[in-house]
């Protein structure tokens, strides 16, 4: 009897043993390496972890500038993430090379989606299938440095174009030999110039950056008259130069530029800085027109899950996209929550940091990019042509234009 | 030379095999250690090496399946402007580097090898630079090159009234501004090595020059300069491959458009790099990369050629 118990006990073990096995899924989440983003994403995973005991997610961190060739090779060695974070416009390198697989409709029923989250959501769209869903959003705005606006007497904001070049001639600073020593204004095209350029000086300066199928459509009068107003900022009203102080937040951090355009991301560098400092929404055109460039990094789900870590990967990627992270995400990233009703909250429309970047969101823009990087060089080199060589600005707009379309479909093959 | 062995070991010891078996015991060892070296080269090095002659032939982009396209990469090479000023811009810093670095390290050897007062401290000062990792290197200079008010170079010149030199923001100034950096860097070897060479050439040679009434300059071009040119074909070999393989310097000196500004600093390592890793055209780098090998490849050889023993 004794012996039939104890092997029945064993038996009893056995079993219970087996199935908490069976529960315990590990999944993997990859990000980028950024203080604030890996702080938020341990909070998220603790708190995930205790709703949902049996599933553990490990986190794991790259530098961000190996981090899409990271997550590319090992894709190829056959090693990739469960849920991955993923900047949108590397969506269709991702998806030609079987990265990600789509969302099921189950999970995350695309009606729900699109009425939950703002708009440019439909950015990591493909046909009817979606690719992930952002935590949070970042547009851009106008920071300006008030201790600098204040020793100068200004208490007006720009609110257009031309107020914005009038007072940042009236703030740059210049030795006697000419060099700068404070900038009115930073240009930085390698920065964030490039999607101010894109998706807010082009289209307020009447043209559209992209046609309905993606087509570079920015070489028109619009797309010249808005590159020779950008370069001008340098040439002519001489209120920044590119490279000043190496780079426009390292500037604008030392409070040696009053004005700068800059990420919601930018908020936390901002913190300890001596000076201090505001946001305004990005200045309009003469008509009263206004815009802005959004993006964000979705979390999307890796071709390698499967089975039961397909379903933990759905259930900690439903968490990472609830108002619940979001607003975690807005506290410890300072980064604008994606869904509507975490965003446009009374509170958030009202404060002096986030508001502005949140009414932005109505209005913002999100660039179709096919590889962010060479688009961008395509803009530096432009913009190079212009200032170190003296390209007329129509010729270096028609260059960069042919280079980028040939780019754009260089991609689609 | 195994067969004279073995005749020598018959005479002395009169057991014919004794010598021939430890002499084959010894080879066994030898390649018994060699092995693993080769082995480990064979699969880290020569393997990878093959592999991208067939990958240059392919159209692969790490994503999806690689096509067999036989020359379109090399068709491409060719026609593509960034290909060929890249591969200009190669050769300035080859054709510039290895003879002003070889000459300033010649010249303070040369000098440094007179000096008994605070020898050491002086070579190890040389030498210091070559111990520093040129990614670190390379943003220290990158604030000295930096406009005014924060570079310091510019700083001194705008103290001196002078106008501010856009020395990385320039597309005529970068390259040899890059450049300097890189000479700078290398020196310290390029020094140590000459001193030893210097030191190698036995004092016999320069009293019997003296005694013969030879001044300096002769004693200079008739005894040294001969005498170091074993040492100076090793430099003039390294130090091309080094500046035809530049890379840290220039990424570093320009992180936000490696390379530029318009490609005027951009050496084909770094090409091949954004080619492979910016936009995944592994073929297409793997291309690159073959020209690269054929490039180091004949110049190493003509070198040789060149500066071989008459």
């Amino acid at each position: 009897m004794s012996k039939i118990h104890a092997a029945a006990g064993l038996l009893t073990a056995v079993s219970l043993l087996s199935v908490s096995a069976a529960q315990a899924v590990e999944i993997e989440y990859w990000q980028y390496v950024f203080d604030t983003r890996i702080a938020a994403v341990d909070q998220l995973i603790e708190k995930f972890e205790a709703d949902n005991p049996g599933i553990t997610v490990k986190h794991i961190t790259f530098p961000y500038a190996d981090y899409q060739t990271k997550v590319i090779a090992s894709h190829a060695a056959g090693q990739g993430p469960d849920v991955v974070q993923y900047f949108y416009g590397w969506l269709d390198k991702f998806v030609d090379g079987g990265v990600l697989q789509p969302l099921s409709q189950d999970a995350f029923p695309s009606a729900e989606i699109e009425a939950d989250f703002f708009p440019i959501v439909g950015a990591v769209k493909r046909g009817d299938d979606y690719y992930g869903l952002p935590t949070a959003v970042r547009t851009l705005a106008l920071y300006y440095n008030k201790t600098l606006l204040d020793e100068a007497g200004i208490t007006e904001l720009p609110d257009t174009l031309d107020e914005l070049v009038e007072t940042a001639k009236a703030l740059t600073k210049r030795d006697g030999g000419g060099n700068l020593l404070s900038a009115g204004l930073t240009v930085g095209i390698d920065a964030q110039d490039h999607h101010w350029f894109r998706e807010v000086l082009v289209r307020q300066f009447g043209g559209e950056p992209y046609d309905a199928d993606g087509n570079v459509a920015y070489n028109s009068q619009a797309g010249v008259d808005a590159f020779q107003w950008y370069t001008d900022l340098q040439l002519k009203e001489k209120v920044g130069e590119q490279g000043f102080l190496d780079s426009q937040p390292a500037a604008f951090i030392a409070g040696l530029a009053a004005f700068t355009i800059d990420g919601t991301f930018r908020i936390g560098n901002l913190k300890d800085v001596e000076f201090e400092w505001g946001v305004t929404e990005l200045p309009a055109n003469g008509d009263g027109l206004r815009s802005s460039y959004s993006s964000y990094f979705a979390n999307g789900i890796g071709a390698g899950a499967t089975g039961e870590e397909l379903e933990a990967s759905e259930k900690f990627l439903n968490y990472l996209a609830s108002a619940e992270a979001q607003e975690l995400w807005l506290d410890v990233v300072s980064e604008l929550p994606a869904r509507r009703s975490a965003a446009l909250t009374d509170a958030n429309l009202a404060d002096p940091l986030f508001g502005p970047f949140i009414r932005s969101l109505d209005y913002a823009h999100t660039t179709h990019f096919y590889d962010e990087s060479g688009q961008k060089q395509v803009l530096v080199d432009a913009f190079n042509r212009v200032v170190l060589e003296n390209q007329p600005v129509a010729d270096a707009v028609a260059a960069a234009a042919e280079a980028e379309q040939t780019l754009i479909e260089s991609y689609r093959n | 030379m195994a067969s004279e062995n073995t005749i020598l070991g018959v005479g002395r010891f009169g057991r014919p095999n004794a010598v021939n078996d430890l002499n084959r015991s010894k080879v066994r060892w030898a390649w018994g250690f060699l092995a693993i070296p080769l082995l480990f080269f064979g699969v880290i090095r020569f393997y990878p090496t093959l592999q991208a002659f067939y990958l240059s032939l392919t159209d692969w982009d790490l994503l999806r399946p690689a096509n067999f396209i036989w020359f379109d990469n090399y068709v491409r090479l060719l026609s593509d402007p960034v290909f060929w000023k890249v591969f200009g811009n190669t050769f300035t810093y080859l054709a510039l580097g290895t003879p002003i670095s070889l000459v300033l390290a010649f010249v303070i050897a040369y000098f440094l090898d007179r000096v008994r007062f605070g020898h050491a401290t002086l070579r190890a000062l040389y030498f210091l630079p070559y111990l520093t990792t040129a990614a670190a290197m390379a943003w220290v200079w990158r604030f000295f090159y930096h406009p005014p008010p924060a570079g310091v170079i510019n700083g001194f010149l705008s103290q001196l009234g002078l106008p501010a030199i856009p020395f990385l923001r320039s597309t005529s100034y970068a390259l040899p501004s890059v450049l300097v950096t890189a000479i700078w860097a290398g020196l310290g070897f390029q020094i140590v090595i000459f001193l030893a060479g210097l030191r190698a050439i036995p004092s016999t040679y320069y009293d019997a020059a003296r005694v013969d009434g030879l001044n300096e300059w002769d004693i200079l071009r008739k005894i040294t300069l001969p005498l170091l040119k074993p040492t100076t074909i090793f430099l003039v070999v390294i130090s091309s491959i080094g500046f035809l393989r530049i890379f840290d310097q220039v990424w570093n000196m320009n992180t936000s458009d490696p390379g530029g500004p318009l490609n005027s600093t951009k050496p084909l390592v770094m090409l091949i790099y954004q080619s492979a890793f910016n936009t995944y055209s592994m073929g297409y780098a793997a291309a690159q990369t073959v020209v690269l090998f054929l490039v180091l490849l004949a110049v190493s050889l003509l070198q040789l050629y060149l500066m071989r023993q008459r």
